[in-house]
Formats: structure tokens, C-alpha cells, sequence
């Protein structure tokens, strides 16, 4: 996923206050901190994972999103980054309050069920998808609340989130999705980031 | 219990190899009076290098002394952190170098009731301060000036020692580029205070006591000190880990013998640690750090709340907490990470999973040994900085 990471570097100004929500092995901030010297802290549910954070000198704080963000003071960072992990929430909308709440941006990336590989697979096989994006299948994955680009759009829009930015990536070829080719992007979109807030 | 335990414990008092320093600037404490000329023991492990960026300050527990690594010189047992510090070990005394002190009001050198006061030619006994956690920190600084230290790499301890070393940052903010604190509390908790209430009542209901002049008759309450420890030993562990450690095994035995010997490998178990702690502790050093444990409340000393108490950190903390820890609460750990979240400092937390309870931190518990290194390695790169 180099580049969604490299998508989400570019959207973050240098020298910026970042929290990444769910930051695995910290490879992301690693990125962030050696390329853009940006302050970056990283909360993440894996012992293992805050482990090689920590390894890494990155500041890590181990514990679970759905419930723990409280714990963040309002508008303590710049941007708030959650990288494919929406859809794995009990509460996803909850969860984005928090983002919100403790951000002052907040950079969300999505697995796009509105992808039209994902979308053949249900209506030609009648099957669950499974793709790069979405590779577990139906009794094993962690994804609780699928979402189109188009549902998180609307979202936002029904919710009065600001929109500042998204971006379509499908392997290499990112895009910017505006609300006119919202329905062709969302289609041919593997990964849908959106920057909020 | 040996017969001359007693005897055995007054002679190592006498052992004078021990490292200290004579604090001459006089330190006022908590309880109003003002002390001066009084030792601190400590001891070093490493080297300092040239550049003195290689410095780590540990703080002990209650129990603990300055002899973190090797032997210690007057127990002859290893010291009581052979599992982290060492040569290789996580906290490579190859690489760094480590400096304990012994906490006054205890039992190795420093500062302590068992001391001769000068004002009876006795010792304190009961005529000694009652002192508190900030006291004891406070007591230890001008070692690191003896040291020639002016900002440590990091400086690390569990249980108590984690709360010497909250204190420190919140008293000393500039004194240590990192810290970890492990397995404690910025407040002492209810039934924590419970736990040592019952250990001082065990001691202070021996009638060797005699209201802490046990001295007089050179012996001292070894069976309430040992029914003290049994208590420790009990909240050290987690109820998992007793179960799988000892169950109802039996000692040495095929069946009940319908008396109260000690039938059951848990009840040998206590005794055992009971006896021998009564070999190297002073009773009254027990009441004394005790109290100091129960007084201390970080939240209370800043009475803006804990954020307030860090407020202005420069220090990179790592908070470090074991799920099985019933004494010391993983939640109790996260009141210390939100705080220093909400007051800006860089943090990051770590809970350990094991069923080894609070003592997870002094047997080999690999991931927590391995975090421990990747932290302090990863600082000091960039302390070197």
C-alpha cells in the first residue's frame, strides 16, 4: 500500500502535529517523520506492532480505537490519519466524531465496495467479493460496515462535514473525485481518501 | 525460622563496602522538619562515556535496594534486577551506565530508622520522620551532581520505583531525556493502602516490636515482618499464575497431615519468603516506605490535577503495564498515559500480556524485556543526537 501512503504524505504539510489511528508497525510514520519531520504519534491495538513502533522510536500508545480515542484532548493534532480501518468498527460514525473531535483535519482511507471488480463479483457470482483491497471472506473478515466512496461522500455532506479533498487511487493512478465525477470514480476507485474536517 | 536471623541482619548493617555519599545541603521535607548530613548508598553499573549520554537512573521498590544487577555484595543472592540489567541484557551495562540509590528510610545504607541517632546514640526507631515519595527523590538528586550528570538518558522503575520516577519528572523536568515508568500509579490506591495497612499491623503486632525499640534487644519482629511479606507476595502474583504455579500441590507430602503445618506448596511457598525476607529488611524501614507509598498522590501535590503535574515535559515517557497486575492496574497505568497525553508530552504505552501479575517486571518476560530495549536503544540515538 506504498501508494496510499505516499498520498497521504503529500496531503501533510511539514513540521505538522499527526496522530495515525491504527498505525500497525509504524511504517507510515516512520515515513512522515523521517521525510517531512512531522511530529507524528501513532495508537494501535497489536502488543506486537506497538513493540516495533517503539523499536523504531515512534511513539506509540497501545490500545483500541472504537473505545480509547477519548483520551486525546480536542483539536490536540493537525490531522488525525485512519487508514483503512473505518469499515472495521462496531460504531464507524462514532469514531469519526472522535476524529473530528481531537483533529483539526481528519485523513480517512476506505476499501471502496463501490469498486466495479467488487461490485461483478456480487452480481455475476453472486458471491462476496474478494479482492486485493477486501481479501478476507465472509466469516472471517474484520470489515463490520463496507462503504462505497459514494456512501462516505454522502455522508459527510448529510453529516455537514466539511470535504476539503478526495482522492481515488487504483494501483499507481490517483484522482481527484469531485462530486461531478463522483459516480465514474467510484467505480473504477480501488481506494477512496478522503481529507475532512 | 533460623535463630539467628536477627543477629545475621544487625551484622549486615556493619558491611561497609557499601558506595554513599554524605548529603550536606540540607532538604527540607514534606513533614516540616529539615534534615542534613545524611548518607545516600548507591551503586553503578557500566561505564560513563565521555560524552555522559549514556546515563541511566533506576529507582527500587519497596523491598529493593541499590544491588540491581550482578551479586549483591551483603545478601550474596543476585540482585534483584539480573533479569533486565546486565552485560547483553536489556539494559546492557555494556553500553550503558546504570546508577541505583538505596531510598532513605530504607535498610542498605541510606538514610534509614535503623540509623544511629546522634541526639540519643540510639537508633531512630520510631524517632524517625515520617517521610514521603517526593522526599525520597528529592534525597537522591545530589547524587547525580556527585556523578557529574546533568541530564540522564533515561531513568526507569517498577512499582514504587515507578512512582519515585513520576515524581521525578514532576519535580526534576529537565533532569532525563526518557523515562519509564512501570507497573504503577500516580496515586496510591485504596487497596493498596489496604494491603500495607495490613503489613504494618502485622509487624506492629508482634510484641518483639515493642513500639520500633526492637533494636534495644538486637532482634527485631520477625514473625510479623514475614507475615508483612507474605501479604507482598501474595499481591505480586496473579491469581492465574498462583493457580498454575502451585495449585493445591502438596509439599513434600502424599497427603494431608490434619495439622497446620504447612501442607499446601503455596503456604511453604510464603513461609519461605517470609523467613528469609526477616534476614535483609528492617521492620520499621517496612512502615516507614510503606507509609511514603500511601502518601503518595501526584494528583493531590498538584492541585490542578495530574496534567498539571506534567505540564512543560520535555521528557519522552514509556508507560508500561501487565494485564494479569492486580496491585498496580493497567488502568491505573492509563490515568498516567492520558495525563501526559493531555498535557502534550510525548508518550507511548505498552500493555504487557501475561499472567505473571505485578512481579512481571523482575522474572524474564520476553516481550516486556524486549520493549524495554527497543526504548531505551531507540532513545539514546537520539539523546546522542
Amino acid at each position: 500500500m506504498k501508494s496510499e501512503f505516499k498520498v497521504i504524505a503529500d496531503l501533510l504539510p511539514n513540521n505538522s502535529k499527526v496522530l495515525d489511528v491504527g498505525c500497525g508497525d509504524g511504517s507510515l510514520m516512520d515515513l512522515l517523520v523521517k521525510d517531512k519531520n512531522i511530529e507524528a504519534r501513532g495508537l494501535e491495538l497489536d502488543q506486537r506492532n506497538v513493540q516495533k513502533c517503539i523499536v523504531k522510536g515512534l511513539p506509540v500508545i497501545q490500545g483500541d480505537a472504537e473505545t480509547e480515542l477519548y483520551q486525546f484532548p480536542p483539536q490536540s493534532f493537525d490531522y488525525v490519519i485512519l487508514s483503512q480501518t473505518l469499515q472495521a468498527f462496531y460504531k464507524p460514525d462514532k469514531v469519526l466524531k472522535e476524529l473530528l473531535r481531537i483533529g483539526k483535519s481528519v485523513i480517512v482511507s476506505i476499501p471502496n465496495f463501490g469498486y466495479w471488480k467488487v461490485r461483478t463479483s456480487l452480481l455475476f457470482f453472486g458471491k462476496m467479493p474478494i479482492t486485493k483491497t477486501i481479501p478476507n471472506t465472509w466469516f472471517n473478515t474484520p470489515n463490520l460496515h463496507m462503504c462505497t466512496i459514494k456512501d462516505l461522500f454522502n455522508y459527510c455532506e448529510d453529516q455537514n462535514i466539511e470535504i476539503k479533498k478526495v482522492i481515488g487511487v487504483n494501483e499507481n493512478n490517483i484522482s481527484l473525485i469531485k462530486k461531478s465525477n463522483l459516480e465514474m470514480k467510484n467505480l473504477f476507485s480501488k481506494l477512496g481518501i478522503f481529507l475532512i474536517g | 525460622m533460623p535463630s539467628l536471623a536477627g543477629l545475621f541482619f544487625w551484622m549486615n548493617r556493619k558491611i561497609e563496602d557499601i558506595n554513599k555519599i554524605i548529603v550536606t545541603k540540607p532538604l527540607k521535607l514534606d513533614c516540616g522538619k529539615t534534615i542534613k548530613d545524611f548518607p545516600i548508598a548507591y551503586e553503578t553499573y557500566g561505564k560513563l562515556n565521555e560524552n555522559k549520554d549514556n546515563a541511566i537512573l533506576v529507582f527500587h521498590a519497596l523491598t529493593g535496594d541499590q544491588f540491581v544487577a550482578g551479586t549483591n555484595p551483603v545478601t550474596k543472592k543476585e540482585g534483584w534486577w539480573v533479569t533486565a540489567v546486565g552485560p547483553k541484557k536489556a539494559i546492557d551495562t555494556n553500553k550503558y551506565f546504570v546508577i541505583c540509590a538505596n531510598v532513605i528510610g530504607g535498610c542498605m545504607g541510606s538514610w534509614g530508622p535503623s540509623d544511629i541517632n546522634k541526639d540519643t546514640n540510639q537508633p531512630y526507631g520510631l524517632d524517625f520522620p515520617v517521610i514521603t515519595i517526593k522526599d525520597i527523590v528529592r534525597a537522591q538528586e545530589s547524587l547525580l551532581d556527585h556523578l557529574g550528570i546533568k541530564k540522564l538518558l533515561c531513568a526507569t522503575g517498577g512499582s514504587m520505583g515507578g512512582m519515585q520516577l513520576l515524581q521525578f519528572c514532576a519535580t526534576f523536568p529537565d533532569k532525563t531525556f526518557s523515562a519509564i515508568p512501570i507497573a504503577c500509579s500516580s496515586s496510591h490506591s485504596a487497596q493498596n493502602i489496604a494491603l500495607n495497612e495490613l503489613a504494618r499491623q502485622a509487624i506492629m503486632a508482634d510484641p518483639v516490636w515493642d513500639n520500633g525499640k526492637y533494636f534495644l534487644q538486637n532482634t527485631q519482629p520477625k514473625n510479623g515482618l514475614a507475615v508483612a511479606r507474605m501479604v507482598g507476595h501474595i499481591s505480586y502474583l496473579s491469581e492465574q499464575g498462583m493457580q498454575e504455579k502451585f495449585g493445591r500441590k502438596l509439599q513434600e507430602k502424599a497427603d494431608y497431615e490434619f495439622s497446620f503445618n504447612a501442607d499446601f506448596q503455596v503456604e511453604s511457598y510464603l513461609r519461605h519468603q517470609g523467613n528469609s525476607f526477616v534476614e535483609r529488611f528492617d521492620a520499621n524501614s517496612i512502615l516507614y516506605i510503606t507509609r511514603a507509598m500511601d502518601y503518595f498522590d501526584l494528583t493531590k501535590q498538584f492541585k490542578g490535577g495530574l496534567v498539571e503535574a506534567f505540564s512543560n515535559q520535555k521528557t519522552k515517557f514509556l508507560v508500561i503495564s501487565f494485564s494479569s497486575d492486580w496491585l498496580y492496574t493497567t488502568k491505573e497505568n492509563k490515568d498516567i498515559v492520558i495525563a501526559l497525553n493531555s498535557s502534550g508530552a510525548d508518550v507511548s504505552y505498552s500493555e504487557i500480556i501475561t499472567d505473571k501479575g505485578h512481579d512481571s517486571f523482575l522474572v524474564d518476560e520476553p516481550e516486556f524485556l524486549k520493549t524495554l530495549k527497543g526504548f531505551i536503544d531507540s532513545m539514546h540515538e537520539k539523546f546522542k543526537r
